[in-house]
Order: structure tokens, then sequence, then C-alpha cells
């Protein structure tokens, strides 16, 4: 396994990165979890799914839910992201996190509540237990349309 | 005959097509006609014989583990779905 710091940028506007802070806010302490669908004009479609898990430290998106939202992001082919909280712990993939990443093509967010005061949203690639950082970039939705 | 949706995912196994549609009269059927030919799916859903915890599949949207499990019936115009669970955690 290692760890790398890639080139790659995922862009968020401003209204999505705060709509996963409240989120992750929305059930605290426990984790919470979501997909987001970022279409070709760099606009993203948020996806909060419940954790069947209900858990401080573990997180399962409920199976049917997950089958909804991934079929629309399927069937559009947006680039997919997945997100959970880590409410207490740095934002940085987990061994459990590494070990069950199943979707290569997926950026993987982390966002965390452990300063209080400044929760942060970071991005990683998971590939083969491979971990690279991806540079979790906010843009007013209209440079998001631009860059994208 | 059945149409089983295949994730993105796992859609180097399946020729880059999307649906497979395979004959069989339950989930199980359906599988093992699935992955007759195509030994690394196999891999992919079976763990000695059995599905691997990490994969949900859902007959017409509902999860097979609160059916019958790979002995689900499947009916004629059934989509079965295969989507990888989406799981992790803050530690270990």
């Amino acid at each position: 396994m290692s760890t790398a710091i890639g080139s790659e940028v995922f862009r968020i506007d401003q209204h999505t990165w705060t709509a996963l802070i409240d989120h992750a806010w929305s059930d605290f302490p426990y984790e919470v979890c979501g997909l987001l669908g970022t279409q070709p004009d760099g606009s993203i479609k948020h996806f909060p799914i419940d954790n069947a898990e209900r858990s401080m430290t573990y997180y399962v998106m409920e199976p049917r839910q997950l089958l909804r939202a991934m079929r629309e992001i399927e069937d559009h082919e947006w680039d997919l992201a997945i997100y959970h909280s880590h409410t207490h712990t740095h934002p940085y993939p987990s061994q459990t996190d590494i070990r069950l990443a199943a979707y290569p093509d997926a950026v993987y967010l982390i966002v965390t509540l452990q300063d209080r005061d400044a929760p942060d949203i970071r991005g990683f690639r998971i590939v083969d237990g491979d971990v690279t950082e991806v540079e979790v970039r906010r843009v007013d939705a209209t440079d998001s349309n631009a860059s994208a | 005959m059945a149409t089983i949706r295949i994730p993105t995912v796992l859609r180097k196994h399946t020729d880059g097509h999307a649906t497979v549609d395979v004959d069989g009269a339950t989930v199980g059927d359906v599988f093992r006609a699935l992955v007759a030919d195509r030994p690394e799916l196999e891999e992919q859903l079976f763990e000695a014989g059995e599905l691997r915890g990490y994969v949900n599949v859902y007959v017409d949207d509902e999860d097979i583990r609160y059916l019958d499990g790979l002995d689900t019936p499947v009916a004629a115009n059934d989509e079965i779905a295969i989507m990888p669970a989406v799981a992790g955690g803050a530690l270990g």
C-alpha cells in the first residue's frame, strides 16, 4: 500500500460543500454518507443516503437508496463521488475504507468534523489499496461550469 | 428471460454491456448462467459458492437478502441489479 499526492482536482461548488457539511452535522455523532454525481457542465447532484449501520465509526449505505442513486448516476454517465463523514478523526481513508473501496472510478470524499470550528472535506482515489489524494477545490457554480 | 443490470465497475467483464439477458428460474440459476463463460465475474460475485458479502443483489429493486437470497424466484421480465456495497468507517 502506498500514499501519493496526485495532481487531480475535484471541483465542488459552495452550495454542495455546505450541503455535505450540514449533512455531516445532521446526524452527529453518527457517520453520514452519500453520493455525488458531477454532470458534464460541472454541476453536482447530491444524493444523501442513510447509513444503515447508524454508527459513530462505520457506515454502510442503505442498499435500496444506493441502488436508486447509483442507477441515476450511471444512466447519465455522471462522474461519481462517494462521501462519508469522520466525526472525530482526521479526514484520511481508514484501513476499513481502503479495504472496502469497491469503486476505482470514484473520488472518495471524507467530511471531517474533527475541528468543530473548521469542518473540512478531502478527496482520494482508492485503487487496489493505493491511496492518492485529490485536491478538493471550492468553486463558484459558474466557475465549476466553466472549468469542468 | 431476466435482465441483469451490470454496474459500471464490472462492465469490463461484459464487454462494456450495461445489461445482460439470461434465462433462469431463480437468482442463483441466472447467476450461474451469467458466470458460466465469465470466470472473472464469478470471482467478483462468489466466494465458496456463496454471494460475496459486499455484493448487493436486487430483484426489481428488492434486496434479495430480504427475499430468499439466491433461491429468490425470477420472472421473465424481472430486472436483477448487482451493486457492490458502499461501506467504510473511521476506525480499523
